[in-house]
Formats: C-alpha cells, sequence, structure tokens
C-alpha cells in the first residue's frame, strides 16, 4: 500500500448525497407506510360515519298525534276485533281540516298518517274494550314521505314534480305542526316491530329473536362439541394418520368460504333431512358448522397453554386422565375456551350469506315463536332493507347495521374484558 | 313436546345418577369394602345408560317420523285419485295436504285433502305422544340395566372413561363428516347437472344465461350454461381487491413492525383489524351507498361512464375488507425474520428502508405470498359484497368499469327463492360451488404449504 494518496474521506460531497438520498428513501418508505395505514383508518372512517350520517335518524320517528272518537256505531263491542278503524281513523284525522272535501284531497290527507294506522287502533281497542265510545288521543307514526320530509331528507326547496310531498300536503304538515300535533320521540317501534311493507312500521324484533334462536342452536352444537373434540386431539389423540387427518380437516373447513356452508345446509339440512326452510333451527345448524373450527382452534391454543405441571401433579397424585382434563386443565383453559367462543359466535352473528341460501331471507312479519318458525335473522334483514326501493328503507337498513354493529362491539368487548380478567400468565 | 321430553330425559338421567351413586354406596357399606370405582362414576354410568340410547332414538325418530306419516297419509287415500301420479305430484300433494293440517287454506280444497289432513294432524299426535312414551320407556329401561350392573368391584370408570372417549372422538370427527357432507353434496348435483348440461360447454361455454322457462308456455331464454365470463368476472373483481389491499396491507404491515413505536402499534393494530371484523353484509350497503355513487360521480366528471354496480366498487370495497388479511399475515412472517438478519444488515451500515427493501422482505417473502394466496381464496369465495354491489348480468370484460358477474352472486341468485332440485337452474349452482370449494381448497392448501416450509427454515 502507498501512503501517498489521501485516505478516503467519509465527508466527501459525493458520499454526503449518497447518504442523503439513501436517507431520503427510508423517509419515503416510512411515509409510504405511515400513507397506507391512514388510508385505511380513513376508509373504516368513511365507512362508519356514512353509516351514521344515514343510519341516525331511523332512531327517531315522526309521529302525529289526534283525537279519534272510537264510534260505537263502527265497533262492535262483543267482538272489537272486526270494527271499521280504516273509516274511523280516516274520518276523525279528516276531522281536522275541515275545508278537505274532495274525494281525492281527503285520500291524499289521510295518506300522511301510516298505512298501518287501522291496525294500531285495533290492536289498542282489542287490548282495551272499555275505550268504545270515548274520545282518545291517538299517536301513529305519519307515513315514510311525510317522516322522511320532518327530518330535511326531502328539502322544501325542491321542485314540487321532483319530491315525493306536493305543495298541498305540505301545507296540511305544517298545519300540524302548528298544531303542535307532530312529535318525534325515539323510534322504540325500530327494535319491537317485526319487518314490515311499509318503512315507518318496520322494526328489528323478528330480526334479532332469530338470531338469537340461531346463535343459540348454534351455541349449544358447536360449544361443547368443540370443546370435546379440542380436548381429544390436545390430550389423547395418538399422532397417526386418522388424527392428522381430522387436523387437516379442521384447518381447512375454517377456510372454506362460507357459501359453500349454504349449500351444504340446504342439499342436507332441508334436502335430505327435511328441515323447515328459513328455520333458526337449520340457520344455526349450518352457523354451528362454520364455528365449530373457530372453536376448536382456540380451545387447543388455550389447553396447550396449560402448564404441564399441573397435568402432571393431578397425575402424580393418582387422578386418572379424564379426571386430569376434567377437574383441572378444562377449567383452568375456561377462560380462554369462552373468549373464542364469543369471537366465534360474533363471527356467525354477521353471517349473511349462508342463511340465505337456507332461506333465512323471506318476508316475515312477526318475530318467530321458537327454533322451528320462519324467521330472519339481522344480516340477512340488512340485506333485504337494502334491496328494498322506499327511501325509509335507507335510513333503516343504516340503522340495523349500527344495532348490529353495536351487537358485535358487545361482544367483543366482553370477549377482551373476559380475557383480562381471567387470562393467567404461568 | 321436544322441549318436555329433553326436560324429562335431562330428570331421568339426574335421577340415574342419583341411584346409581346411592346404590354404589350401599353395597360398600353393606359388603364392608371398599368400592372398585368412585360412586359417581357409577351414577355416571347409569345417567349414560338413561341418555345416550334414548338420545339416538330421539333423532332416528325425527328423521324417518316425517317420511314415515307421509307414507300412511298417502296409503289411505283412495286408491283411485294417487294411482297414476307422478313423483311429482303426489310431492305437491303432500305439501298440499300439510298446509291444510297447519291451516294455510286458500281454495276449499278436495274433500280428501281435507281427510288426508286431519289424518295427518292425527297421526302427528300420535306419532308424537307415542315418541315421548317410547323413549322415555327405553330411558327407564336403561336406567333398571345399568343399576342391576353395578357391583362392588363393577369397574365403572373404566367404562365412563371409554364412553367419554368414544364422545370425544364422535365430535372430532364431525369435522371429516362435514368435509365429507359438503363434497357429497356438491358433487351429487353437480353430476347430475353435467348430466344434462355437457362438461365441455360449462368449462369453456362463452355465454351464461341461466334463466331458462320453467313452464312450457313462459317466454324465457332457452338457458346457457358457459361459466367463461362468470370465472373472469370472479377474477376481475378478485384482482381489483387485491390491487387495493396489497399495497395498503403490505405498506401498513412494514410501518407496523419496523417504524411505528410500541404504543402507535398497540393502538393502530387493532384499529385496523376493526375492519376484519366488519360483518360482510356491511360492506355490501357500504358499496352499494357510498362507493359506487361517488365512483359514478367521479367518473361523470372525467367523462367515463361507470356502470351502477361497476366491478371496480365492488372490487374495491372487498379490497378494503381484505387489507386487515394482508397486513397481519405481512407482520407475522416479517416480525418472524430473525433478529440476526436484521442486526447484520444494520450492522454494514444499512438504513431502515435498505434493511427492509433488501433483507427482511426477501426473506419473508414466502410468508408474505401465503398470506396473499389466503386473501385471494377469501375474495373469491366472498359472497355479500359483491351480491350486493357487483351485476347479475355474465358479461366477458377486462373493463373495470362495467359490471360483472362473480361464482359467488350466480349461486345465490340461482338459489334464493323456492328452490327445486331437478332443474338445470338449481343445479347449475352446486356445480359453481364445487368449482369454487376446489379453487378455494387448492388455494388454502398450497398457501399453508408455503407459510409451513418458510416457518421450518426458520425455527
Amino acid at each position: 500500500m502507498t501512503t501517498g494518496a489521501a485516505p478516503a474521506s467519509f465527508v466527501s460531497d459525493a458520499a454526503l448525497k449518497r447518504l442523503q438520498k439513501r436517507k431520503a428513501a427510508d423517509r419515503r418508505l416510512k411515509y409510504y407506510g405511515l400513507g397506507a395505514i391512514g388510508i385505511a383508518l380513513l376508509l373504516l372512517a368513511t365507512l362508519v360515519t356514512s353509516l351514521i350520517i344515514t343510519g341516525h335518524t331511523a332512531f327517531l320517528q315522526t309521529h302525529v298525534t289526534y283525537p279519534v272518537y272510537l264510534d260505537p256505531a263502527k265497533i262492535d263491542a262483543q267482538d272489537p276485533d272486526k270494527g271499521n278503524y280504516r273509516s274511523i281513523v280516516r274520518d276523525s284525522f279528516a276531522a281536522l281540516f275541515p275545508d278537505v272535501t274532495g274525494v281525492r284531497e281527503k285520500r291524499a290527507l289521510s295518506d300522511i298518517l301510516t298505512s298501518a294506522a287501522p291496525y294500531i287502533l285495533r290492536d289498542k281497542v282489542v287490548a282495551d274494550p272499555e275505550l268504545i265510545g270515548e274520545t282518545i288521543d291517538f299517536t301513529v307514526p305519519v307515513s315514510d314521505p311525510f317522516d322522511q320530509f320532518m327530518k330535511g331528507n326531502i328539502k322544501r326547496e325542491t321542485a314540487e314534480d321532483d319530491r315525493r310531498v306536493t305543495n298541498q300536503e305540505i301545507a296540511w304538515v305544517d298545519r300540524l305542526m302548528a298544531d303542535g300535533r307532530l312529535s318525534k320521540p325515539f323510534n322504540t317501534g325500530l327494535l319491537t316491530n317485526a319487518d314490515s311493507r311499509f318503512p315507518e312500521m318496520a322494526g328489528l324484533a323478528g330480526a334479532i329473536t332469530g338470531s338469537f334462536f340461531a346463535l343459540l342452536v348454534c351455541f349449544l352444537i358447536s360449544f361443547p362439541t368443540g370443546i370435546a373434540a379440542a380436548v381429544y386431539l390436545e390430550e389423547f389423540a395418538p399422532k397417526n394418520k386418522f388424527t392428522d387427518l381430522i387436523e387437516v380437516n379442521i384447518n381447512n373447513l375454517a377456510a372454506v368460504p362460507s357459501v359453500v356452508f349454504g349449500l351444504l345446509g340446504l342439499a342436507v339440512f332441508l334436502g335430505t333431512f327435511g328441515l323447515p326452510r328459513s328455520a333458526p333451527l337449520v340457520g344455526g345448524m349450518t352457523l354451528a358448522l362454520m364455528t365449530l373450527p373457530t372453536i376448536i382452534i382456540t380451545t387447543r391454543a388455550s389447553l396447550k397453554a396449560v402448564p404441564p405441571s399441573i397435568r402432571e401433579a393431578a397425575l402424580g397424585i393418582g387422578a386418572s386422565k379424564h379426571q386430569v382434563m376434567m377437574h383441572h386443565v378444562v377449567p383452568l383453559a375456561m377462560p380462554g375456551i369462552l373468549t373464542g367462543t364469543i369471537i366465534g359466535l360474533a363471527q356467525a352473528l354477521g353471517e349473511t350469506a349462508p342463511l340465505l341460501l337456507i332461506g333465512m331471507n323471506a318476508f316475515i312479519t312477526s318475530p318467530p315463536g321458537g327454533i322451528l318458525d320462519p324467521s330472519t335473522a339481522l344480516p340477512t334483514q340488512i340485506f333485504i332493507w337494502a334491496d328494498s326501493p322506499e327511501r325509509g328503507f335507507v335510513s333503516r337498513t343504516s340503522a340495523a347495521i349500527l344495532v348490529l354493529l353495536g351487537f358485535l362491539i358487545a361482544m367483543n368487548a366482553i370477549a377482551i374484558y373476559l380475557r383480562r380478567k381471567f387470562e393467567r400468565r404461568w | 313436546m321436544l322441549t318436555t321430553l329433553f326436560i324429562c330425559l335431562v330428570a331421568v338421567a339426574a335421577a340415574g345418577y342419583f341411584f346409581g351413586q346411592r346404590k354404589a354406596r350401599g353395597l360398600a357399606a353393606s359388603q364392608n369394602t371398599r368400592l372398585h370405582s368412585l360412586p359417581g362414576y357409577h351414577g355416571a354410568y347409569v345417567a349414560f345408560w338413561v341418555g345416550l340410547p334414548s338420545l339416538v332414538l330421539v333423532l332416528f325418530w325425527l328423521l324417518f317420523q316425517d317420511a314415515v306419516v307421509e307414507g300412511l297419509v298417502i296409503s289411505a287415500i283412495p286408491a283411485e285419485i294417487t294411482q297414476g301420479m307422478s313423483g311429482n305430484r303426489i310431492d305437491l300433494l303432500i305439501s298440499e295436504i300439510k298446509s291444510v293440517a297447519a291451516g294455510r287454506i286458500f281454495v276449499e280444497p278436495q274433500p280428501y285433502v281435507l281427510e288426508a289432513a286431519a289424518h295427518y294432524n292425527i297421526l302427528n299426535n300420535t306419532a308424537e305422544k307415542a315418541m315421548l312414551v317410547v323413549v322415555l320407556a327405553l330411558a327407564i329401561l336403561g336406567l333398571g340395566y345399568a343399576r342391576r350392573n353395578l357391583s362392588v368391584d363393577f369397574r365403572a370408570r373404566q367404562k365412563v372413561g371409554l364412553t367419554m372417549d368414544g364422545l370425544m372422538i364422535l365430535c372430532s370427527v364431525i369435522a371429516i363428516v362435514t368435509t365429507l357432507g359438503i363434497i357429497a353434496s356438491l358433487l351429487f348435483e353437480a353430476i347430475r347437472f353435467f348430466e344434462k348440461v355437457p362438461v365441455g360447454e360449462f368449462f369453456f361455454g362463452l355465454s351464461w344465461e341461466p334463466q331458462i322457462a320453467i313452464r312450457a308456455d313462459q317466454v324465457a331464454g332457452t338457458g346457457a350454461f358457459g361459466a367463461v365470463p362468470v370465472f373472469t368476472g370472479t377474477l376481475l373483481i378478485a384482482a381489483i381487491a387485491m390491487a387495493v389491499a396489497i399495497p395498503i396491507g403490505l405498506f401498513s404491515a412494514i410501518y407496523l413492525t419496523e417504524y411505528a413505536g410500541d404504543r402507535f402499534r398497540s393502538v393502530i393494530k387493532p384499529v385496523l383489524e376493526m375492519l376484519a371484523g366488519v360483518p360482510t353484509v356491511v360492506y355490501g350497503f357500504f358499496a352499494v351507498l357510498t362507493v359506487a355513487p361517488a365512483l359514478r360521480q367521479a367518473g361523470a366528471a372525467v367523462g367515463l361512464d361507470v356502470a351502477p354496480n361497476s366491478a371496480l366498487a365492488a372490487g374495491a370495497v372487498m379490497g378494503i375488507m381484505i387489507i386487515p388479511f394482508i397486513s397481519s399475515l405481512s407482520d407475522d412472517a416479517i416480525t418472524a425474520v430473525p433478529r440476526a438478519m436484521r442486526d447484520g444488515s444494520y450492522a454494514m451500515g444499512a438504513t431502515k428502508a435498505e434493511t427492509i427493501m433488501r433483507v427482511l422482505l426477501p426473506a419473508a417473502l414466502p410468508g408474505i405470498v401465503g398470506g396473499i394466496l389466503l386473501a385471494v381464496s377469501r375474495a373469491i369465495g366472498e359472497t355479500m359484497i359483491v351480491v350486493m354491489a357487483a351485476g347479475l348480468i355474465a358479461k366477458l370484460t377486462a373493463n373495470p368499469l362495467d359490471a360483472v358477474t362473480t361464482v359467488t352472486v350466480q349461486i345465490v341468485t340461482l338459489l334464493i327463492g323456492d328452490t327445486e332440485f331437478d332443474n338445470p337452474k338449481t343445479l347449475a349452482a352446486f356445480a359453481l360451488g364445487l368449482v369454487l370449494f376446489i379453487a378455494t381448497l387448492l388455494l388454502n392448501i398450497v398457501a399453508l404449504r408455503v407459510v409451513q416450509k418458510y416457518r421450518e427454515r426458520y425455527e
């Protein structure tokens, strides 16, 4: 080596430039990463806000209150079921507007009320026949266009031909408002009514009960079988071709598209076994097959987490293998098993496609009374409403989604709480 | 009825447990010796004998009750009416009788139907009562038999253990039975489909028009079952989804593993994973409500004609759903690269970016590819987003602004509503389901292989 040449400088201009370039590349990658996360978060935020913006109005419902004379001539006190409630509702409402005389105007006027108004009145009278002959303050939802108008979704400024509410109708509504007859209370019907053709009367009671029954069936099937299978595979099974086959199957089932489970339910539960269509029983059975792999996999993980010293100590004082399992390992693993089960059930609650194939998307106007009655479920109800053309169903769909997300968040919160509270590090 | 039965069964089983335990204790006391098994095992042995045979009987009874009752009802109808009826006509007659029996009468039925309906109700009623009696009798017989078997050196613990092992094996086998059930039901219906439509036409035909006349006088297409446009539509939407999800997911994973601080990571990771917890029907509605109109407006602004149910909208929203899969699987793959490789790279003076791009990503590539394959399998199997946001008409196009349809959309639309199992339209759904099942299965197997190979290398 000659000593004449100057030692290579680490701070030469060229080196500095190279370094700058390299550092710039580093920063770029960092910003790309931040940008990607930002986009993902922004998308999540857009999803949630667009649902809240369209959905929050459905939690309120415009009602009109007006005096109704329950004319004994129109209702038979012996058989209040068969009164002419239609004309009672209409005539008392028309009495508020004595200046409206034309037949067509009168009909348009009564269209302000929900078409279900006569049935609401009937149910009220059937529940309390004493009311016949009296004048009561009757509160009913207004029909969808007027509800949308009151919520500002139909603008007064829009040209008359472009909106579903005529100027005449707006004048009527203004008069009702001036008389203080309109109110916008919390929409309890959303949670207590079943499905209906009229958006203002449609509610989620049927869907929530249907989902509850389906999840109940799913839990009763998948929880015990899942734990039994996991305990067997983790603790008792010999390592051989057969148990390998079971494991491969469980892992693959976890990745089979949900619509395929729907095809299975349709062909086997409905086709071969002849179980009733649209029943929460079939829905729950199909969901149970989908939830089973989740429960087995998480149960095995929590069984694995129980240290061998526990097993050895129990075996050492003379417990049988089954006693070790039933008395020690499974109880210790239970918090983890429950967490996994709740997460699995939360997934099952949001599952839609298999339920569509077994017919849980029917139009059913009363909540199911048992697991064999036809019914919808929350996600399929969302699907039905999303397909309905009436404007009122758009906000109801969003509201139904918010209700579904509420249930999911609650279930996941319980799972996280269980894990935090009972998780033990050994 | 079933509830009563189950409550009775549980009560009898509990009684069996109690009696078994008491008898065992009594035996030990009277003979002044110790029992071979704890009294609890004797009780459990009796309870198993009460519960298991009766449960099996209930299942079989429920499976066959309907068929037997239907057969009896049909055979009770005067022979001159049922004579010469085809199987389909008899099925129709049975469903008419059933709806009359349940009180759903729309038109005044024939007198013989009314009679049969009354007969049906009586038979069903009898069958239910008979089931209650027979099952409870069996349960009590089981109790008596098992209780007689007990003795001081009866090996109750072994018997109970064996039974429990058997039950656990049965539960594990459900996974295999489910897979077999899926394959069998798909294959069975698909074969029937291919008897009516040639395999070649299905896999290579370019025209998909499954709407065919159900009645002879109906105006409808003749039905064409060339599934190529359906497959290409599926691939197009999956490709769009991956184009959205891979960059966002991968860059998020890189940032979260290499740049982010612990606090940032512990907050952002669960938030990103929330995207995976949102039900797909919600994404579908989001696509219809927000994304599709926005894309349409954006397209109109630059003079492009975007279909209202464009592949782009469905694919983009599906991409959002898949982001967390890609990011968490890539995250795992990058974290799994051994510390030494990272440290070696830094020791050579490499920047973070250089370490990531030249060392970590190549090393983690198999894991990332495996994750992407899993995500693709999820994308082609995803149903609700495309059912709500994609088109119904199969179109052979690669234009993302056009409407295309997918395998899952066709399965759902072909099977929604009342289905009968003998026309090619419904059977086609099962053929598509078979293709979907095989495709996702292969993708999953390959993905798991890739990921496993990679894990082995670093463990």
